[in-house]
């Protein structure tokens, strides 16, 4: 059986071919550009699936980064892939971006801090550490202001590797906050790798895990900015009320 | 058969169309309520909800129709103009969709559909003039047959719709503020002195944004005067500075093309005022008017299934590397 993964959440977009019994990855595409997802991803499924020599019929199992990351890129991916399950009746799995990333650093002895910009110094980010071969949450991804969560990571008192394109944003200030104990990804560890994600969503599949539905929807991380300003006005209103009473 | 995708604004659509004309499903999930809180349609909160939203009403669409994916010929989407976020899950869904099963895809005008949706109750016959009214367009189009638009004029600033909104809200009217203007004008008296743009002798392009003005402009003297405004009949003052200028302008393209059909298209041809005076002036002048059904007047899928069908017998394909253009023109 074979699997095809996606991941458009960045900058990167990749996709790769898995087998799933063999354990092997059979094919995989990556590039880091400031184009449009949109336009280049059918092309290069098409291109991919043409040097394998196979069509979407040779697909049995399908795999897309659920998010955080750049909101109109996860959602290139998931529509792609969720709309590709319901034509051919596939299963579809998912797996957070950031621990794409985060297997990037599996090798690593210490914990793994995968890490995207989400402007305004803060960080879509989460501490990884190894279980098996694979990267679990030690600390929960989240959204959150850079200072904050490098309290947090000093605390434990562990080597932290940092990966990702944007951690050279923040370098000064982690070496500034955990000194020795902080290390730096290599050019290719920065890069999400579509082949880590199909690993991943590999596991779920023999795991038997239960695919995505139709509804599945990105993983955000945060709400609209719309609809936080809203709650915020609700919560004033509910305040004033309740002085009054 | 053609499966239609419309995701443009905050309707998430997908409908079946065989042979251009006959409607079997047209499957739309509406977002009003989720916007309505937040006094317009906010971009992200309606990309997020077309993601959750688009597989199963696909999926609806098709068992609505009774029909199953092989039986589809072609897939046909909006491409533009619109919110490109959101335009963006139509278009990656079908594409995906297209690539799954090598069925071919159409990139569809998202105004072309709104004319097309008069097709779905009375073939088109050509040539024809439509006028297309919607909060983000207006504009009169001339067509001589399928596929083939040449535009004779469009606004130079706000659409209809919007002004209609825009004016709604100076009012204090809930969103969507347009029929609410129309429920009120037609309870009230045209008094309120409001200018018309007629632009250029010749020209049949439109302008609202001086005409919002002088509403603003009017509200802000009458309270600086502590005088309460008419609220029915300011609503009925503006909706006729509106048609007046929409209606003539329609009925001189009609005339300068020398066609016999006028065909109103776009949410704005909900206005009761609009269709009441386009009947009258169009029975005046014997020029044949086609108004679509209050459901295919908003955005809906069926309408691109449609006008995506003779862009398909055209052989009019799109390739995998389709984009979302906010942008498009249709000609
Ligand atoms: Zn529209």
């Amino acid at each position: 059986m074979k699997m095809l993964a996606m991941d458009t959440s960045t900058l990167v977009m990749g996709i790769a071919v898995l087998h799933l019994e063999e354990k092997r990855v059979l094919g995989e595409l990556t590039t880091n550009l400031h184009k449009n997802h949109s336009v280049r991803l059918m092309p290069a499924l098409d291109q991919l699936l043409g040097d394998l020599e196979l069509n979407m019929s040779d697909i049995q199992a399908l795999a897309v980064s659920a998010g955080p990351g750049s909101y109109t890129g996860i959602r290139i991916g998931v529509t792609t892939a969720k709309t590709m399950s319901w034509a051919l009746g596939l299963p579809l799995y998912s797996e957070s971006s950031l621990t794409v990333l985060a297997m990037n650093g599996l090798r690593f002895d210490g914990v793994v801090v995968p890490l995207f910009d989400a402007r305004r110094r803060r960080v879509y980010s989460g501490v990884y550490r190894r279980e098996g071969e694979r990267m679990v949450e030690q600390i929960p991804q989240q959204v959150v202001e850079v200072d904050l969560w490098l309290e947090q990571i000093a605390e434990l008192n562990q080597p932290a590797l940092f990966l990702g394109d944007d951690v050279v944003r923040f370098e000064e200030v982690i070496r500034r906050r955990l000194g020795e104990k902080a290390r730096f990804g290599t050019a290719a560890e920065n890069i999400p790798r579509a082949s880590q994600l199909g690993m991943l969503c590999r596991h779920k599949w023999a795991n038997h895990e239960p695919p995505e539905h139709a509804d599945f929807s990105p993983n955000y991380l945060q709400m609209t900015e719309a609809e936080a300003n809203w709650i915020k006005k609700q919560g004033n209103g509910e305040t004033s009320h309740a002085q009054k009473s | 058969m053609v499966l239609g995708i419309e995701t443009s604004c905050d309707e998430t659509s997908a409908a079946v169309v065989k042979g251009g004309t006959r409607l079997l499903s047209n499957v739309i999930s509406s977002q009003m309520d989720v916007h309505r809180k937040f006094g317009g349609v906010v971009p992200e909160v309606a990309s997020r909800r077309h993601v959750e939203r688009i597989t199963l009403i696909m999926q609806k669409a098709l068992e609505q129709a009774g029909v199953s994916i092989k039986d589809l010929d072609a897939i046909a989407v909006t491409q533009g103009p619109g919110l490109v976020g959101a335009l963006l899950i139509g278009v990656s869904a079908a594409k995906a969709l297209s690539f799954a099963t090598g069925i071919p895809l159409v990139g569809v005008h998202h105004i072309a559909g709104h004319i097309y949706a008069n097709h779905l109750v009375k073939p088109l016959e050509f040539p024809l003039v439509a006028l297309v009214v919607s909060g983000g367009h207006t504009e009169l189009i001339y067509m001589e047959g399928h596929n083939r638009y040449e535009r004779l004029g469009r606004t130079r600033d706000d659409a209809a719709g919007e002004a209609f909104d825009k004016v709604a809200r100076l009012m204090n009217l809930p969103y969507p503020g347009g029929p609410h203007i129309d429920r009120l004008a037609a309870q009230g008296n045209p008094g309120y002195d409001l200018p018309r743009a007629w632009l250029e002798a010749d020209s049949l392009d439109f302008s609202f944004s001086g005409l919002k003005s002088a509403v603003m402009n009017l509200i802000h003297n009458a309270s600086q005067r502590n005088e309460a405004i008419r609220e029915a009949d300011l609503a009925a003052s503006f909706q006729e500075a509106v048609l007046d200028v929409l209606v003539e302008k329609s009925l001189r393209a009609v005339k300068r093309t020398g066609v016999k059909r006028l065909v109103l298209a776009g949410g704005v041809s909900a206005n009761s005022g609009l269709r009441v005076r386009l009947h009258q002036r169009c029975a005046q002048e014997q020029i044949e008017l086609l108004i679509p059904p209050l459901e295919l007047c908003t955005d809906n899928a069926a309408m691109i299934a449609s006008a995506g069908t003779y862009q398909y017998l055209d052989g009019n394909f799109a390739e995998l590397s389709l984009n979302a253009e906010p942008n498009l023109s249709l000609v």
